[in-house]
């Protein structure tokens, strides 16, 4: 046995089995701690927040005075402290580590651009306030859509769509309204790949038309005879993610974008990919009429747990009039910015603005940090930034090629697309395969989209990870493809069992949802 | 450059195992016409310094709303966000991660979004709430289709004085989806031609409360009309801490209830990011119509409560074209600090924060009221009120600017064209007695 001075021993000197031993009586195990939902903790009489006495007397609430309390509890400072860091630490995060989720580009999110959105000149400005209060942040939008416009080689920008989706829906709305205006009210159905993102078809429902799959070639882009066969003069337009969500670039998109303009119809580019050629391809020199960016993938403003997002969305000439209000347009005179409330003030130039899509002018608070982002890189750390997302992506796809099943042949693009056949007669499924990762410390790819291919496993690593950390990774979905191989399928399938929870019911969530906390008296039996 | 942690010998290296020569030899796919040699025409990269020296810049030619006399509301308010707030939305856990896909790993954003909506539920006295929409305006947007969803029907009515960004919005989201919507005139007074406009076709009414010139409506007649003809009421708000001190939508008979959560936890941002809040009665066909996500309590195989994203057969993702909403990302960490401030607050603070509000509001009212010319035009009002000017409200605006107040909003940069002379005017528990008599002192001067 090894003694320090006071006799404290300074190694394990029993020969015990700590593993016999996880339970514990709190419930927490050891830095990870178990926290009860704030109800049960909190109290209807604590504030974290000192606050002056009110003076009482004054009212002109007419009556409407609240008359039954809420039931919101508070707690005091430190007691919040501890409950939220308590539960922060509960998530995955890419400060943490390589978080592969394909087409979602979860890249390092510096915090310069935190730092910089939070500056007062930023943050604590008010949508309407005077203008002449907030020429700053007219410039900063302006420059952002200057920088927007020459990485997409479009002359304008809608800045104002609040994430993806979004940005899907300005565009298709503006094809909306553009074949409005030519009197063309039978052109109602959209051409969607069938590899295509859930909200592509979504969004073109919303804007009144309805859609129609094309299904993929053997190497995972648009079948182009099956396209031609599909074009017509009902065909509103095409919306296409280019690179597309199998990670390919789709090396026919001049040719489709000729044939969707000659058949009278528009071309949506879904730009959630856009991360893979910024900087070296323009999407307007492609023939695209519009594409919405998400500057919360592409441009690094952080996802903080499912947003806030950003989508400004660039349009060609044939667009650019019906673009929402506020937007921008390059002008020979330089870029001007529609920032005015009053649809008036477009009087007399050729703008047909199809309307509002939100409140105020879009996500400044996304601005300052994107904007951030892209000065910190400059064009050549931009098209750097690009290159080494596509040579990231196929040095997983060429260190795993041989125990993973890539779906397609040859390069990808910023992301690596494996199918399930790796796995076959193992008894090990795709969600298997995930849950071991976060075991291994890994969030798991995307999986099970997109939905050509059998079981996907969709990998994006971006150019923010470094060499010896995709070795790593790499020799640990090696070592799991080869353990499945080897039939340890019931370890897959027990995963994750080093996660704060195992696997959850999902069905059950589903079956009977319980979607608020309720007091024990109101709960149903 | 600082973000890109390869060096030159990991990309040949990489290359080499790849067996391609150069990078630009995996963009064989591109059409060559359209691939670019030399970086495109934007400045080259800079260190930290630099764009933080240029952005500082920038932001210095912005006039803070900390810095001055500050009474602009109209759908955004400036309230005091508590540091810890601030603090624990940029901790790494909640910043950088995604849309919680894997809850075995995600529990921290699910729980948060299970207390959120809970928190929301009981201060709009609604039974359940989703986990965030854009902001809102969206939020309104989503509910009116929401409600044509429910009730099979095509028509909506909506108040003169909801925020007009919100109706257009509402009318840019409806527009190609046969929905017909009508709007009765912005009345300062009250609702008043609003009923005669609900018919057996209507499917929602939809009201703000307190409304963009800041009064407060009794819902109460108005629900029992619709309900008689079998729409639904929907209640809007721009000011959630008004929840704090009013009665709620639930107890005056909303079905849904959507408002902008910004004036909790989010700062003012130039208008976004924003977080919208959703919610509505607890009956199945509302629940299975609702857009956006949800969390919701499960167990996992130990048999521990743990939460997941569920009833997702109602999202794009899993619907695609037959979806509720076409929304994927939300506003997840705007609906987080909203959450924190409110746990900070609880109800005793929030009872407090909001009756500071209208106190201050009702003194700056009294002030203003008696500047010789000017009219207080809202008799019941949370936190803000209209005004009338006896001169145009948008010049009165930019005389008050030079004076180093500012002063609300011209109800004519709201509804061009209409209501010239009209102020609208926000006071919050930021603003000191300082504020509200440099305000008075400055108008008298410019109404001389």
């Amino acid at each position: 046995m090894s003694m320090n001075t006071q006799g404290r021993p300074t190694r394990m000197d029993h020969d015990v089995d700590p593993g016999a031993y996880e339970d514990t009586l709190s419930g927490s195990r050891g830095l990870e701690q178990a926290e009860p939902l704030l109800f049960e903790r909190g109290s209807l009489d604590v504030s974290g927040v000192d606050l002056p006495e009110p003076r009482g007397g004054k009212n002109r609430l007419g009556g409407m005075k609240r008359e039954r309390p809420i039931g919101l509890p508070g707690l005091a400072e430190p007691e919040a402290m501890r409950h939220y860091v308590r539960l922060s630490r509960k998530n995955y995060a890419i400060d943490l580590g390589l978080y592969p989720l394909g087409s979602c580009t979860m890249k390092h999110n510096p915090r310069l651009n935190e730092k910089m959105a939070r500056l007062p000149g930023f943050a604590d400005i008010h949508p309407l306030q005077p203008e002449q209060t907030v020429q700053g942040a007219y410039k900063l939008i302006e420059e952002l859509a200057r920088w927007l416009m020459v990485l997409t080689g479009t002359p304008a920008v809608a800045m104002s769509p609040k994430a993806g989706a979004h940005g899907e829906f300005c565009g298709m709305m503006a094809i909306r309204a553009a074949l409005d205006a030519r009197g063309e009210t039978g052109r109602r159905r959209v051409l969607v790949p069938e590899s295509a993102h859930g909200t592509n078809p979504a969004t073109a429902v919303q804007c009144g038309f309805f859609t129609d799959e094309i299904p993929a070639d053997a190497t995972g882009r648009v079948d182009m005879e099956a396209f031609k066969a599909k074009l017509g003069d009902d065909v509103a337009g095409i919306m296409l993610t280019n690179p597309n969500t199998c990670g390919l670039f789709e090396r026919d998109i001049r040719e489709i974008a000729d044939l969707i303009h000659e058949a009278g119809g528009y071309f949506y580019c879904d730009g959630a990919n856009f991360n893979a050629i910024m900087g070296r391809v323009r999407p307007g020199d492609l023939g695209i009429d519009a594409m919405h960016i998400n500057l919360h993938k592409t441009f690094s403003t952080p996802h903080g747990g499912g947003g806030p997002g950003s989508g400004p969305t660039v349009f060609s000439d044939a667009l650019a009039p019906y673009a929402p209000l506020p937007f921008v347009v390059q002008t020979k005179d330089g870029v001007s910015l529609k920032m005015a409330e009053n649809p008036g003030d477009v009087a007399g130039s050729d703008a047909k603005p199809f309307g509002r899509l939100t409140a105020f002018h879009g996500q400044m608070g996304m601005f300052t940090r994107a904007l951030t982002y892209m000065m910190s890189h400059g064009s050549d750390g931009l098209k750097q930034a690009s290159g080494d997302a596509v040579l990231n992506a196929n040095y997983i796809l060429a260190s795993l090629k041989d125990v993973m099943t890539p779906a397609f042949e040859g390069a990808c693009m910023h992301e690596a697309l494996f199918d399930d056949r790796f796995l076959k007669d193992t008894g090990v499924t795709t969600l298997d395969f995930a849950k071991a990762m976060i075991d291994e410390g890994y969030h798991p790819m995307t999986m099970y989209f997109p939905l050509v291919v059998h079981g996907a496993m969709l990998i994006e690593p971006t150019e923010t990870e470094s060499k010896s950390g995709l070795d790593r990774f790499c020799d640990v979905l090696r070592g799991l493809a080869e353990r499945a191989k080897a039939g340890e399928a019931d370890r897959f399938k027990a995963a994750p069992v080093h996660a704060p929870m195992r696997r959850l019911d999902e069905t059950r969530a589903a079956r009977s949802p319980v979607l608020r906390w309720l007091p024990s008296e109101d709960r149903p039996e | 450059m600082r973000y890109l942690p390869l060096t030159p010998a990991d990309r040949q290296n990489m290359l080499a195992k790849i067996g391609v020569k150069s990078i630009e030899a995996l963009f064989t796919d591109v059409p060559e016409a359209a691939r670019l040699d030399a970086p495109v025409d934007l400045p080259p990269h800079q260190s930290e310094l630099a764009v933080e020296r240029a952005l500082t810049k920038l932001a210095a030619e912005n006039t803070a709303a900390s810095s001055v006399p500050f009474f602009v509301g109209a759908g955004a308010y400036k309230h005091h966000v508590p540091a810890t707030v601030d603090h624990l939305i940029q901790r790494s856990e909640f910043l950088t991660s995604y849309t919680p896909y894997q809850p075995e790993i995600s529990q921290g954003t699910l729980q948060t979004l299970f207390e959120f909506q809970t928190q929301v539920a009981l201060m709009t006295g609604m039974d359940v709430a989703n986990a965030s929409m854009y902001d809102g305006s969206t939020a309104c947007a989503e509910a009116v289709l929401m409600a044509a969803r429910v009730t099979r029907r095509k028509k909506a009515v909506l108040a003169g004085s909801l925020h007009p960004h919100y109706a257009a919005t509402t009318r840019t989201t409806a527009k190609y989806l046969d929905i017909q919507l009508v709007s009765s005139a912005p009345d300062l007074d009250g609702l008043s031609g609003l009923a005669d406009l609900i018919d057996d076709e209507t499917a929602c009414v939809v009201i703000q409360t307190p409304d963009v010139f800041g009064r407060l409506h009794d819902l109460t007649d108005i629900a029992e009309k619709a309900h008689q003809h079998g729409a639904l009421v929907i209640s809007v708000f721009t000011e959630p801490v008004s929840l704090g001190l009013v009665k709620s939508p639930g107890d005056m008979g909303a079905d849904i209830t959507v408002g902008e959560g910004q004036g909790i936890g989010v700062g003012l941002n130039f208008g976004g990011p924003y977080v919208g809040l959703f919610a509505c009665k607890n009956d199945r066909n509302f629940i299975r119509n609702m857009p956006g996500r949800l969390a919701g309590e499960t167990v996992d195989a130990d048999g521990r409560r743990g939460y997941v994203l569920t009833l997702s057969t109602r999202e794009q993702h899993i619907r695609r074209e037959k979806a509720t909403s076409n929304i994927c990302t939300n506003s997840g960490l705007c609906a987080l600090a909203f959450t924190i401030h409110m746990t900070l607050l609880g109800e005793k603070g929030l009872t407090r924060l909001a009756q500071l509000n209208h106190e201050t509001a009702c003194d700056l009212a009294d002030r203003l009221s008696g500047v010789p010319g000017v009219d207080l035009l809202t008799d019941t009002f949370f936190n803000e009120f209209a005004l009338r000017l006896p001169k145009p409200a948008a010049g009165v605006l930019d005389a008050l600017v030079e004076k180093g107040v500012l002063g609300g909003i011209a109800a004519s940069r709201l509804y061009p064209g209409e209501l010239d002379d009209v102020l609208i005017v926000a006071a919050t528990e930021t603003n000191t007695d300082g504020d509200l008599a440099a305000f008075e002192t400055a108008l008298r001067e410019v109404l001389s």
